[in-house]
């Protein structure tokens, strides 16, 4: 019998398996190409980069593929091919000053150092169901893409460089606060060891350039809308790609590559340092791979919402944001309510029972 | 275009790379130095879902050899579907040889079970554990906690299982009856029934504990003293199946599972998948022993 049984459990998942190739192929479309999905589901590869905790664009892509677009289940297929890579190297700290800029926007202040560039953003552009993306076709593409090319100026093109920053003009001013110098600074690393509370400020930016989009955002909104007390302004919010270096054997920095981030900077009033001086600026700090606004945004409201701790607020709990927009475990474990719990439930049927006799 | 040589991978002995077996290794002698202890620990992601079995996953993966013989129930069935589905990987990514037969295995990973059949000095058992924390039904912050446990500060816990008797007349913790471990910490023994508690006590077997989502290991070592909470007046007990016997056996000294028939009628079977073939086979396995089960009549 045992046997018999056992071969049924591992036939019923190769058939589950099976019939899950089935469904996303049965109507015998095309293949979607792995390069289709890294060029025009840009947004999507980001956010898997950023959730999966892994820079491998093509490799994200394959993971939506795979996951027939459940992003939560693509990024988890990211996490999990991660394990299994050695970290050879480890980057010298990227400097967001040399991001070759693609966006920059400022809610602080009318102008600013270079401009106020929009970029590719989807912000503005009335999301009203633009039934022509169903008859695109290779045609329509490359109009659109020679009649970009024509208006671009080469010589223009050469000649950007990069920016300085926002906050830059209000450290000058004396008007940021300075560092806390009793703040925890460890440098620690989430994925080599588990976080411990209360959880220095690396710690807990690294829980969060990972979390899930929709669960930080869903937090970081708490404290705006009334469970807090958070409400800042966009500093900068800057989407581009910034150069990774690292040391050789021989101590010598090399370049080896760009990787595309979002980054947010968002100001809010402070209270006074020790009770002493004005009350100053403070910023909280956000970055994730690929282009992801309400990601960064989000993540800087919580930066600053952990920095202060109150356990009378959501957002302001450490235990309570980090571990619960953790998206990867978080749908393992509420979807671990389907597995069998008959043995559990046996014993609190025996409890159950005993107190109702006990009540007769 | 990309060429299709640059997609493939090969994984490793064992799949998780060796500086975080090692890792993991070094936190399991810790775990075992410290019985019942949290030790935490980096937890990579697996291609399993947390909350399925990542930490006895862990543990299994960073501790199997090529010569280790393997078993895995959940629930206490080897054909439990995901028990086939961590079968299945663990075979695969190691190439060990794998067994349903409880005596034969050296590795036995459980979800929800420990083996009716006793265990002995050459076994480890590795428990898939939801939550590791016995304390969190009564305080929420993991911070908080680990000072408890630090302190060895147990009085809310206890005056929780008072309230419980107070209200209900009994203690009406189920599966996951927290312990007490060498005298010292309190622990999570994973939710295995009351009923496989006291065989935790004094084992002859190694006992390693994984929390994949929540990132901690523990362990309870041989021979070690494992005792559930209770108080002088009020005793904790094992699950009671009033000496109903197996349908299929006749044996009334294990635990059961009700079963529902398309007919309505109810039937109780021996939950221990392996057991219920040896006692079909007339193999008679040595089961546990222990004062609790030591009571129960023998079989019919």
């Amino acid at each position: 019998m045992g046997y018999f049984a056992v071969k049924g459990g591992a036939d019923a998942i190769q058939n589950s398996l099976e019939l899950l190739d089935f469904y996303r192929l049965k109507n015998a479309t095309s293949p979607l190409e792995i390069n289709q999905i890294v060029s025009q589901l840009r947004i999507a590869v980001g956010k898997i980069m950023s959730e999966g905790s892994l820079y491998a664009p093509e490799y994200a892509a394959i993971a939506i593929k795979q996951a027939e677009g459940d992003l939560l289940e693509a990024a988890f297929i990211i996490r999990a091919f991660r394990t299994t890579l050695e970290r050879r190297f480890v980057s010298e700290t990227l400097n967001t000053r040399e991001m070759f800029v693609r966006r920059k926007i400022s809610a602080s202040f009318r102008e600013i150092p270079g401009g106020q560039i929009l970029g590719p953003s989807m912000d503005y552009s009335q999301r009203i169901l633009d039934v022509k993306k169903a008859i695109e076709t290779k045609d329509t593409i490359d109009q659109i893409l020679k009649a970009f090319d024509d208006k671009i100026d080469k010589e223009k093109l050469a000649a950007i460089t990069q920016h300085d920053k926002v906050i830059d003009l209000l450290n000058k001013d004396g008007l940021i606060q300075k560092a806390n110098t009793d703040e925890d600074r460890r440098l620690t690393d989430i994925t080599r060891e588990a976080i411990r509370f209360p959880a220095p400020r690396s710690a807990r930016l690294q829980m969060m350039t990972r979390s899930e989009t929709g669960a930080l955002m869903s937090m970081g909104y708490s404290s705006m809308r009334g469970f807090g007390s958070v409400h800042p302004t966009v500093g900068e919010l800057r989407y581009g790609s910034v150069p990774v270096r690292i040391k050789d054997p021989r101590g010598r920095i090399r370049y080896i590559g760009a990787v595309e981030v979002t980054e947010a900077e968002m100001i809010t009033g402070t209270k006074k340092h020790n009770d002493k001086g004005a009350a100053l600026f403070s910023i909280g700090y956000g970055l994730c791979f690929g282009q992801n606004d309400t990601k960064v945004i989000c993540m800087g409201i919580l930066d600053t919402t952990l920095r202060n701790p109150d356990t009378n607020m959501p957002a302001n709990d450490q235990e309570f944001v980090l571990y619960h927009s953790e998206g990867i475990e978080a749908m393992g474990f509420t979807n671990h309510l389907k597995l069998p719990h008959y043995v559990t439930f046996q014993s609190s049927l025996n409890n159950v029972r005993e107190a109702v006799e006990r009540n007769k | 275009m990309i060429e299709e040589k640059k997609f493939v991978t090969q994984y490793r002995f064992a799949f998780i790379d060796e500086a975080t077996k090692r890792e993991i290794r070094r936190k399991l002698l810790k775990a075992i130095a410290i019985p019942g202890y949290q030790v935490p620990y980096s937890s990579p992601e697996m291609p399993i879902a947390r909350g399925w079995g990542t930490g006895g996953l862990h543990v299994t993966l960073a501790i199997i050899g090529p010569k280790d013989i393997f078993k895995i129930i959940d629930q206490g069935s080897d054909a439990s579907v995901n028990a086939c589905n961590l079968r299945n990987f663990v075979q695969t990514m190691t190439g060990v040889e794998t067994t349903l037969d409880t005596n034969k295995a050296t590795i036995i990973q459980t979800r929800h079970r420990i083996t009716e059949e006793v265990l002995n000095e050459d076994q480890i058992f590795v428990y898939q554990v939801p939550q590791p924390e016995p304390l969190r039904s009564v305080e929420r912050y993991e911070n908080k906690t680990r000072q408890m446990h630090g302190e060895a500060d147990y009085a809310k816990m206890w005056v929780s299982l008072y309230e419980q008797f107070v209200r209900h007349g009994d203690i009406m913790l189920g599966a996951g009856y927290p312990v007490k471990v060498n005298g010292r910490y309190i622990m999570a023994p994973s939710p295995i029934p009351r009923w496989d508690i006291p065989n935790l006590n004094n084992s002859k077997a190694i006992h390693l504990f994984g929390a994949g989502r929540e990132k901690r290991l523990y362990a309870v070592p041989p021979y070690t003293k494992v005792e559930p909470l209770e108080f002088e007046d009020v005793k904790f007990h094992i699950e009671d199946f009033k000496g109903i016997p197996c349908f299929r056996t006749g044996y009334k000294k294990a635990f059961l599972d009700e079963l529902y028939y398309d007919d309505g009628s109810k039937h109780y079977v021996i939950n221990d998948s392996n057991f219920l073939d040896k006692l079909v086979n007339k193999e008679l396995p040595q089961q546990h022993e222990n004062s609790y089960l030591n009571k129960l009549g023998n079989e019919a």
